[in-house]
């Protein structure tokens, strides 16, 4: 079997949830803090045992199976967790030698991300940068060759280039195979995956690949755009025919049912003074079906 | 094996690194054993005592010449009445009062015992305790030699003599309890400050992750500090012999085994208290207010468990420290041997075996949820 | 009170040993700007928001906040802003209440004050029901709010916010904006930095710190055609890339 299953459910902090994950796969489970992303990162760490439903990794259970399971995975923690006192080499030698490896025995599949790393190997882990330090940590969850990497939030706090990078690694990664399984809070980062869980509250809103999700919305969305912004997002939520309305980058984004009431939207708009306005219709995107489906939950 | 001993690798890299865990692995002990080797020192030097003298006779003279000549005592005052004794306390001049009967001559030209009262200043009972034995070894030691003269039949008389510690010096009872302090410190808070501290940084849950099996986190904890605790009693009893002439009347082996057996006991308590908690501070308080204050209150290290109230002294029996204590007391200073130590040694291992079996017992292979 | 800028800086230089954190930055930021402070992490902007707030002194170069220098009035500028930040600043063992009773008591509001305006603040958040709940028991969307009411509390004239938004799912990130634009249009000035480039859009102005050093500082409009970029995060790629070598 090179295929991995797992399916899980249980109460309160996660509810029922079930999914796969193929080899080679890069599956996104996006949600908010507190919707359950760690716990259930956990479980398939064989780090917690679930109250109820069972998961699978690579076939193997992960209660009964959890030695076997612990020696094929690879896992990063939400939080940098990492030596701070002990430098960069020591660190990834440490890792590899308690997983019964060497750095150089597996040198390869760290070369790429820790050729930058080279040039500080000496240094205390501690005194890195926010984005250094999840390179370390990167190697050193890929440093015993694992099948599976598990990756919980490994963007979080880090500045938006250092972010690209690392999803740039993760897409080299994938390509030798590996099955990898990451949590995020950044809605853009969602589309860099092959399939996404959309959660929240220990449940799973959605699960399809970025580009079915996103067709999932529904009604239409337009942008709309004036100098004064706050005025235009009151004047816009008490409008009936709007069914919602958020600041999204430079524009408002506004749901209507249907497009032909984007006419009365914005002769309505230009009576109440917007004179500056602009709209027009925007392609929905995984943030916008995102916040409709939480709407949505938030309504039952 | 190799896993092993890099996790024991990294653990010293760990206490090397750290300026503040070297200071107390190794400041401490010094400190301490200076501490009570010196400052603490309840040993009775140049104590003043007041004399009300009732038969100021050729006798009584000589009795308090005798005191006032010993490196103990000096005389402070001769009083006229006994107010004058608690003057003189209350003024903290005397710390010891002595009555001598105004028959004290003739009674001892008779061949009886006079009745020499003595007071101590019991606002510090442990001090007063110590004087007045001291004082009655004096009277005593007097009366006897004054007896043999004065009459030709001799008299039955009692004497005390301090044995194995002639010169009843303190430092000799306090190296047995640093060493049990220490060792306890170093064992059981370092190695429970560091699993929590492990917790506390999330790198527990990368090490659970690992194929590594509890048994080698817990030793790789375990036996660094396993080492360093030996280190210390060794630093420690070496101090005591070199600067306060602690005698060494014992076994070196039974010493070094005893040693060994104590480091265990506490490294037990240690992985116990760390896997009951989930931080630092809570390792820390746990430790402070659950080991070291019962053994310094109740091992016998300050206070003697013989003048506790019953309770306490049972209590006192689940204390390992004390146990050590009665070992390493008997080992150092009386050089007991091994057929006359065999009931601490036993017992200590016994709580050991209880310990660990507990300890492993709370170590899981996964996080608690 | 005569008219000043909100915040102006000037020269404002602080150095670590030999490494200069912020190297000579200045600027201004208006009253009821909603101005975004950027930049990638180890850029220095930690150590210029703690300069402002009079937590750090400069080592060299000046900073006024609310009119008053920072170095020479910490206490002052202190008194005159708000603060929150990503970890929260509430007492999780303690009820809502109790958290803006201390937290009021700490800048001298007097008891009846601080009710009024939390019973204020809650009717606008639509939270009212909260009043007597502890803050561990709360979601964290709440938190975030209560967090930013809290540091409106003493009606500061500057609010600074860091990292505000980290963590929370995209409608309560929108809605903790709204809060920030109800704040701006009431003439608070807002002082924010995060991660989220979407979120720089929102702002009046963005300034991008890259090694300590202030590289642009525009409205995101004008950044965006500068930089011939559709968005701010294309901006901010072009500007901090390959500036990362710690």
């Amino acid at each position: 079997m090179r295929n991995i299953g797992k399916s899980y459910k249980e109460v309160i902090a996660l509810n029922d949830i079930s999914f796969d994950v193929a080899d080679g796969e890069l599956f996104g489970l996006i949600g908010p803090d507190g919707a359950g992303k760690t716990t259930l990162f956990r479980i398939l760490c064989t780090l917690i045992v679930p109250d109820q439903g069972e998961a699978r990794v690579r076939g193997l259970d992960v209660v009964e199976d959890f030695r076997s399971i612990r020696k094929s995975i690879g896992y990063m923690p939400g939080r940098f967790s990492l030596y701070q006192d002990l430098t960069v080499q020591e660190n990834l030698e440490f890792f590899a030698t308690i997983f019964g490896t060497t750095i150089e025995q597996n040198y390869h599949l760290v070369r790429d991300i820790y050729t930058q790393l080279e040039p500080f190997k000496q240094r205390l882990a501690g005194d890195l940068s926010g984005g250094m330090k999840q390179k370390l940590a990167l190697c050193c969850a890929l440093i015993h060759k694992p099948e599976v990497l598990f990756l919980d939030e490994p963007t979080t706090g880090v500045d938006a280039v250092s972010r690209k990078e690392f999803w740039q690694m993760l897409k080299r990664l994938k390509k030798d195979g590996l099955a990898i399984l990451v949590s995020t809070p950044y809605m853009d980062e969602a589309a860099l995956c092959d399939r996404i869980a959309l959660m929240q509250n220990g449940r799973i809103l959605d699960i399809n690949t970025p580009q079915k999700i996103s067709e999932e919305f529904v009604g239409v969305l337009y942008a709309v755009k004036s100098s004064r912004v706050y005025d235009l997002l009151i004047a816009l939520r008490a409008h009936p025919l709007v069914l919602s309305c958020y600041a999204f980058g430079e524009y408002l984004h506004v749901t209507l049912a249907k497009s032909e009431d984007s006419k009365e939207l914005e002769s309505h708009l230009q009576n109440q003074g917007f004179s500056d306005l602009k709209i027009h219709l925007v392609t929905p995107g995984i943030e916008n079906v995102f916040m409709q489906l939480l709407q949505q939950t938030d309504e039952k | 094996m190799r896993q092993f001993l890099a996790f024991v690798k990294k653990e010293f890299r760990h206490i090397f690194r750290d300026r503040r865990t070297l200071l107390i692995l190794f400041g401490m002990p010094v400190a301490q054993v200076m501490i009570f080797g010196f400052a603490l020192n309840n040993e009775v030097e140049n104590a003043g005592v007041a004399i009300f003298d009732m038969s100021m006779d050729y006798e009584s003279t000589l009795l308090i010449n005798h005191i006032d000549v010993s490196s103990y005592f000096f005389v402070d005052r001769t009083c006229r009445n006994i107010e004058c004794i608690e003057d003189a306390f209350r003024t903290n001049t005397a710390r010891l009062g002595i009555v001598i009967p105004a028959d004290f001559g003739s009674k001892l030209w008779r061949g009886e015992n006079p009745a020499i009262k003595i007071i101590g200043d019991a606002s510090d009972p442990n001090q007063a305790q110590v004087l007045t034995t001291y004082a009655k070894a004096i009277i005593q030691s007097h009366l006897a030699e004054r007896a043999s003269v004065t009459i030709e039949l001799p008299i039955l008389r009692s004497t005390s003599r301090m044995v194995f510690n002639p010169e009843l010096k303190a430092v000799y009872m306090f190296v047995p309890g640093i060493m049990g302090f220490i060792l306890l410190l170093v064992s059981a808070m370092m190695t429970s400050l560091t699993i929590a501290r492990e917790k506390e940084l999330g790198t527990m849950e990368l090490l659970l992750v690992s194929p590594l099996r509890s048994a080698h986190i817990i030793f790789g904890k375990v036996a660094p500090y396993w080492l360093l605790s030996f280190v210390n009693a060794i630093i420690i009893v070496l101090l005591g012999i070199v600067v306060f002439d602690t005698p060494m009347n014992g076994s070196v082996v039974l010493l070094t085994m005893s040693c060994l057996l104590f480091s265990l006991t506490a490294l037990a308590l240690g992985i116990f208290i760390s896997a009951r908690s989930s931080s630092q501070m809570t390792a820390m308080l746990i430790s402070m207010m659950g080991l070291l204050l019962p053994t310094i209150l109740l091992s016998g290290f300050i206070f003697p468990i013989e003048n506790m109230p019953v309770v306490l002294q049972v209590v006192s029996n689940v204390i390992p420290a004390k146990w050590f204590i009665i070992l390493i007391k008997g080992l150092m200073i009386k050089g007991s041997g091994i057929n006359m130590l065999w009931k601490p040694f036993a017992i200590l291992l016994f709580i050991t075996v209880l310990l660990s079996i507990a300890a492993i017992r709370n170590v899981k292979p996964r996080l608690e949820s | 009170m005569k008219e000043h800028p909100a915040i102006s800086a000037n020269n404002l230089t602080r150095k670590f040993g030999s490494f200069i954190a912020t190297n000579a930055i200045s600027f201004e930021v208006k009253k009821g700007e909603i101005f975004g402070f950027l930049g990638a992490n180890g850029a220095g902007k930690t150590t210029a928001m703690r300069m402002l707030c009079g937590l750090l002194a400069p080592t060299s170069g000046s900073a006024t906040v609310a009119g008053y220098d920072v170095a020479s009035y910490p206490e002052k500028v202190k008194q005159h802003i708000g603060y929150m930040s990503q970890k929260f600043s509430l007492y999780e063992d303690l009820t809502v209440k109790e958290n803006f009773l201390f937290y009021g008591g700490v800048y001298g509001l007097r008891r009846k004050e601080i009710l009024l305006r939390l019973n204020d603040m809650l009717k606008r958040l639509d939270l009212v029901h909260a009043l007597n709940t502890r803050v561990g028991e709360l979601p964290l969307g709440w938190k975030q709010k209560l967090s930013f009411s809290l540091a409106m509390l003493h009606q500061p004239e500057i609010i600074f916010l860091d990292e505000p938004t980290g963590g929370v799912d995209p409608i309560t990130r929108r809605k903790f904006w709204d809060l920030i634009y109800e704040a701006a249009h009431q003439g608070v000035t807002i002082f924010v930095t995060t991660h989220y480039m979407d979120e720089a859009e929102y702002c009046d102005r963005v300034s991008i710190m890259v090694n300590g050093v202030i590289e642009a500082l525009d409205s995101p409009e004008n950044l965006r055609s500068k930089y011939q970029a559709e968005t701010m995060d294309a901006v901010f790629q072009e500007l901090a890339r390959g500036t990362i070598t710690l």
